[in-house]
């Protein structure tokens, strides 16, 4: 089993497909990754550094923004990383629905096909 | 018979087809809930009932909620016929619930514990009339009816990393078949669609259908900012934050997958509403499991395929609940509530195409009797949405 999954190319964390020690080097498409924190099996880690404020992307698409710099090899969880959405204390997004009308959601395939099939 | 997939099922009166032939005891209200059960109970495995806490003392919009859940039970394909356990004082209406029956071509009767005199009387009268109904329906034969005639109810729950990577995609393959070949499916939990509504937006027949997912989307955002709250806490769950989500959007784009990849969004629709659209409908339900299974059964959905990384029991009174995991651990720790092991995706052992052959397979033979793993262990949970306080 490979260490770490990479679901999109725009994305800017893996999942770990097992527990990964500091000091473990990772290969990854066009570069290296080197585990910084000790990350549990299902939990992510940056791909590089993600500055505070910036989005983190997983499946091609934003899951929050980083609540701190978080260099590569980081864990990244809730300690670093906070959602956007649904939240009390934030104002609902502005969703304006635009519907791409008879066009294919390639967006949607690239995300499936970068992830899971193309292992 | 031609080469198309499907599945041997009950047809009904009103052309709807059955997945199961249930006699369905339903109570009015709180107050003749255990007598629907014990009915239901000696009547087992056909007889099933509705129990439930509401009925009575609710306001409007919860009332009509309370009444148009238990009344699309009471019309659902997966029921052959309909026993209602009335008390006489509460604000549900047996007769309107006999009403609903009838209208589908049901035969139906109610029995009241204030007119009969109390709870043995009513035990002992409701369950000679399910027993006779029982026996009618053991009679029916099913027959062949091809896929498209599946409303299939999608739903994730304990999720973890898994669900995004495996089960879920495995089940949007077998929604992305199941619509090609003209039939529907049928996604809830608003909450786990927010931060991937862009994606269920984009395939969306129609601008109206659009616009109004994105409407009760910002409309629960709205609600949580109105009322103080705050969805964190309990999006993603603990259980989903010890699993490795950290946040609902990444909750919510792994919880999409269920939908498919190019499956048309064709409806949005209120909760318990029917789904009349071929195609993939949106329900406006809650994240909580059985709120959410029992408004999608309530739609129309006569399967449920059930997706989950950390195991959860949860059935329903009338549709079968399939469960199928993509986390190994589960699927041996909880073996007795899965159906379907897809672990194999994660180590590379299986591909998602393979998986979803077998999910396939899955659903046509359950919808034809196959037995789930939650229908064998008698869960049947049922709970109706609500929205206000009691009065």
């Amino acid at each position: 089993m490979k260490p770490i999954l990479v679901i999109s190319e725009r994305d800017n964390v893996a999942t770990a497909l097992q527990a990964l020690e500091p000091g473990r080097d990772l290969t990854l498409e066009g570069g290296m990754v080197s585990v910084r924190d000790a990350v549990p099996s299902g939990h992510k880690i940056a791909l590089r550094m993600i500055r505070a404020g910036e989005a983190v992307i997983k499946y091609g698409s934003p899951i929050g923004l980083a609540t701190a710099e978080i260099p590569a090899g980081a864990h990244v969880h809730t300690h670093n990383l906070a959602s956007t959405r649904g939240r009390g204390d934030l104002e609902a997004p502005r969703l304006e629905p635009q519907p791409r009308l008879a066009e294919p959601p390639d967006e949607r395939n690239g995300v499936e096909r970068n992830g899971v099939e193309k292992r | 018979m031609t080469d198309r997939p499907g599945f041997h099922g009950y047809r009904r009166p009103d052309g709807r087809i059955g997945t199961r032939n249930h006699v369905l005891v339903v109570p009015t209200v709180i107050c003749s809930s255990v007598v629907a059960e014990r009915v239901a109970a000696a009547t087992q495995p056909i007889g099933t009932a509705v129990p439930h806490l509401a009925g009575c003392g609710q306001l409007g919009p919860d009332m009509r909620v309370t009444h148009d859940t238990l009344a699309a039970y009471c019309g659902h394909p997966n029921v052959g016929a309909v026993v209602v356990i009335a008390l006489g004082c509460e604000q549900v209406v047996a007769q309107s619930l006999a009403e609903a029956a009838r209208r589908h071509g049901k035969p139906v009767e109610i029995v009241a514990i204030q007119s009969e005199g109390g709870t043995v009387r009513t035990t002992e009268k409701a369950i000679a009339i399910a027993r006779r109904f029982a026996e009618a329906l053991g009679a029916q034969p099913r027959e062949w009816c091809d896929a498209s005639e599946l409303v299939l109810s999608l739903k994730c729950g304990g999720s973890d990393y898994t669900s995004g990577l495996a089960s879920n995609p495995t089940l949007g393959r077998v929604t992305d078949r199941l619509v090609a070949l003209g039939g529907t499916a049928v996604l809830g939990e608003i909450a786990e669609i927010m931060g991937a509504e862009h994606l269920l937006a984009s395939r969306a027949t129609r601008p109206a259908t659009a616009t109004k997912l994105i409407q009760i989307i910002t409309r629960v955002e709205t609600e949580a900012r109105a009322l103080g709250l705050d969805i964190r806490g309990t999006q993603p769950s603990p259980g989903n934050i010890r699993g490795g989500l950290t946040t609902i959007e990444e909750k919510s784009l792994g919880a999409t997958h269920k939908g498919g990849e190019v499956a048309p969004l064709e409806d949005v629709v209120a909760y318990s509403a029917p789904i009349t659209q071929k195609g993939l409908t949106v329900m406006d339900t809650p994240g909580l499991d059985v709120e959410s299974v029992t408004g999608m059964v309530g739609g129309g959905a006569q399967v449920v395929v059930f997706t989950t990384g950390l195991g959860t029991p949860t059935g329903n009174p009338i549709a079968p609940v399939i469960k199928i995991t993509g986390n190994a651990r589960t699927a041996r720790q909880m073996a007795d509530n899965i159906d379907l092991d897809v672990s194999g995706i994660m180590d590379d052992s299986e591909t998602l195409d393979a998986a979803a052959d077998r999910l396939f397979a899955e659903v046509l033979a359950v919808a034809s009797g196959r037995e789930t793993s939650a229908e064998r262990l008698g869960h049947r949970e049922f709970a109706i949405h609500r929205r206000n306080p009691t009065i």
